[in-house]
């Protein structure tokens, strides 16, 4: 039920991306989302690139790149899990939620398990929030989320599928 | 005749399992060799019902919910392909529910009804009728219709939207944009959202006017990037659109131009602020500009600019079909209109609200809401957002107007409002206020920046025993310097539930 399919970045990919989306005024997070969207993340390598072809300084991208929590530039994991900290949440057991994941995973926020099966990261709002706590993996919201659905929804992410022929 | 039977396909509706159901109804259906029409709806917003599935009868739609797909078998035995009340689940007419039929349902009188990426569905329930009549009148003609609306923004800083357009007409410029601000970082909201999933044609015909008022030809969508779905529905609708010429070079033949984009956010709550969200749409840092000048003046790319909320504009075409009169009879004071309320955190019957302003805040909370979800006594709630005050008892039979609660030092901000059991510890809320704006604040001013870092450690001392008295005043120095002393709303509000913590619950930051 999850697939998340990531490519490895190559220069390639990178320009394809910044050619298709650079005409545009105000460029570089439509270039920024194309290319974690694509890759998982935006690497390191990707910045000169970008830069150049935006006429912006390293610094200038770089600076974008580490302002926004949703980019990355490391390689997260084959999926990404959510969890919303915030307000609404919070009034329905997202602390205990938090503690739980963190236990069970055995990472931190920003973290990777060792497997590369899972990355960790905190949201500020799902806008799901008369049904929390929430967390979200890959593009899919899931709501009254407990401890044991947190379990059954790890199993299944770490589960793989093997085909019999 | 096959029965049309409707399943939301909407963020909630769908984390509590839609998907499934639906599946599941089409499989039984098959299965037992009936013709069904399944629809996928947008939520009707009664989101403790959801999965909330209809089933159109000569009587009307009949609604059965919340459904889990181990019900379906046994709905169908029940007789739910010929609506019968008899399943447990069977809420009766959609349309008599008391949540919903409590309701003025103004700008979201389709959520729910309609197949929200159908354009025959939309106009068949007055969409488009008012971009029609903008289209005949003035710009300066469309900017009186708002302003005798009395309608203010919607995102919570509740200037008036009239006034904002006004200036923007006034502003000579070869080019000029608007701009939607659908950055709904609030927790305990969720309205922008219902309006781009469950009924996007609304914001594309209100953003569509707003450009034939003022004379812009581009809009811009600033959506936040946890909005997965909405920008996938709103997408699709802006191809719909332009496909059948209610958007580009020649609006329904009309001669006038109005294209829209969406772009995406990326996880930065400092977005949701004007200026930064200008920087962002920019493409650079999110950093907040100082004011003057005015984004209306001086906004996107140095134009004259138009930045409002999703709820703002989709407030619009009910104002130029109907007239502003008509928008301005509802509500009371200065605040006109109606609010779209969004039920949340330990809320029994959580949901969207739509009322006149003037309901008090307790009767939203237990006649909607029926008290919280844990069943224990409500202790607190937060209106408005991170950056607003958490309200105790004594402030629950406030009305629900703008001034009335700023007299209080609260807001009515985007209309959330999340609600806290007996279990809640008023210290750590006030905490993570903090701690959100410390990972929140773009930087740029040094209250917040430094304030937000501070007020953790020194809340973290209060919490330990440590020095308490003293950190306690030194607390509440903190928060006036930031309070006074921040540029924007982020460091500038974020005290606030802080200090509602310190006056309200005191006790919490004894123990």
């Amino acid at each position: 039920m999850f697939n998340s399919t990531f490519q490895p970045w190559t220069p390639q990919l990178v320009r394809d991306e910044i050619d298709a989306l650079k005409h545009k005024p105000g460029a570089l997070l439509p270039i920024l989302h194309a290319i974690q969207d694509r890759c998982g993340h935006v690497p390191h390598e990707a910045v000169p690139i970008i830069a150049e072809s935006l006429q912006l300084t390293r610094a200038e991208v770089h600076g974008v790149i580490s302002f926004y929590h949703h980019f990355r530039t490391a390689p997260p994991g084959r999926h990404v899990l959510q969890i919303c900290r915030a307000e609404a949440c919070q009034a329905r057991g997202s602390r205990a939620l938090e503690m739980h994941a963190r236990e069970v995973l055995g990472i931190d926020y920003h973290q990777t398990t060792a497997d590369r099966e899972i990355t960790l990261e905190p949201v500020y709002c799902l806008g799901n929030c008369a049904c929390g706590p929430s967390l979200r993996i890959g593009d899919r919201i899931y709501g009254r989320v407990t401890p044991q659905k947190l379990d059954l929804l790890v199993d299944e992410m770490t589960t793989q599928v093997l085909e019999v022929s | 005749m096959s029965v049309r039977i409707f399943v939301p396909r909407e963020t909630t509706a769908l984390a509590l399992g839609a998907d499934e159901v639906a599946a599941q109804i089409e499989a039984e259906a098959a299965a037992r060799g009936v013709e069904i029409e399944l629809v996928r709806n947008g939520s009707r917003g009664l989101f403790w019902l959801e999965p909330l599935v209809e089933v159109e009868t000569a009587a009307g739609r009949i609604a059965y919910g919340p459904v889990e797909p181990g019900d379906v078998a046994g709905l169908f035995d029940a007789g739910l392909l010929e609506g019968s009340n008899m399943p447990a689940l069977c809420q009766g007419p959609t349309e008599s529910i008391p949540y919903l039929q409590a309701q003025q349902r103004l700008t979201f009188s389709r959520i729910g009804v309609t197949d929200p990426l159908s354009i025959d569905d939309y106009c068949a329930h007055d969409g488009f009728r008012g971009l029609r009549r903008a289209l005949g009148l003035e710009p300066q003609a469309i900017v009186d219709e708002v302003k005798a609306s009395g309608l203010r923004g919607r995102g919570g800083a509740a200037f008036p939207t009239g006034i904002k357009w006004q200036t923007v007409l006034g502003a000579p410029a070869e080019q000029k944009y608007i701009v939607c601000n659908a950055d709904e970082g609030d927790s305990g909201t969720f309205a922008d959202r219902l309006v781009m999933e469950c009924d996007p044609y609304l914001l594309i015909e209100g953003m569509a006017i707003a450009g034939l008022a003022v004379g812009a030809t581009q809009g811009y969508v600033y959506l936040r990037s946890e909005y997965p779905l909405a920008h996938e529905i709103f997408n699709e609708a802006i191809a719909r659109a332009e496909a059948a010429g209610y958007l580009g070079a020649d609006i329904l033949g009309s001669g006038r131009r109005f294209d829209l984009e969406v772009r995406l956010g990326a996880g930065a709550y400092i977005c949701g602020e004007e200026t930064s969200l200008l920087e962002s749409l920019e493409g650079k840092r999110g950093m907040v500009r100082f004011k003057p000048p005015l984004p209306a003046l001086e906004g996107l790319f140095g134009q004259p600019t138009v930045v409002n909320n999703v709820l703002s504009l989709a407030a619009v075409p009910f104002i130029l079909s109907r007239g502003g009169q008509a928008y301005a009879d509802y509500g009371m004071g200065r605040s006109r209109g109606t609010l779209a309320l969004q039920l949340a955190g330990n809320v029994k019957r959580g949901g969207l609200v739509e009322l006149a302003f003037g309901n008090t805040l307790r009767e939203l909370m237990e006649d909607f809401g029926g008290g919280t979800a844990s069943e224990r006594p409500l202790r607190a709630v937060q209106v408005g957002g991170p950056l607003c005050a958490y309200l105790p008892e004594s402030q629950w039979d406030l009305p629900l107007d703008y001034e009335a609660f700023a007299e209080v030092g609260a807001g009515v901000g985007h209309g959330g409002v999340v609600m806290f059991d007996d279990t809640v510890d008023m210290a750590e809320q006030a905490r993570f206020a903090m701690e959100f704006c410390s990972v929140e604040s773009c930087g740029k001013c040094t209250p917040c920046r430094i304030g937000a870092v501070r007020g953790v450690e020194v809340i973290d001392r209060i919490r330990a025993g440590d020095n308490r008295e003293a950190n306690l005043a030194l607390l509440g120095d903190l928060c006036e310097t930031m309070v006074d002393g921040s540029l924007c709303a982020m460091g500038g509000m974020t005290p606030f539930p802080v200090q509602s913590v310190m006056k309200h619950f005191p006790d919490d930051l004894q123990r």
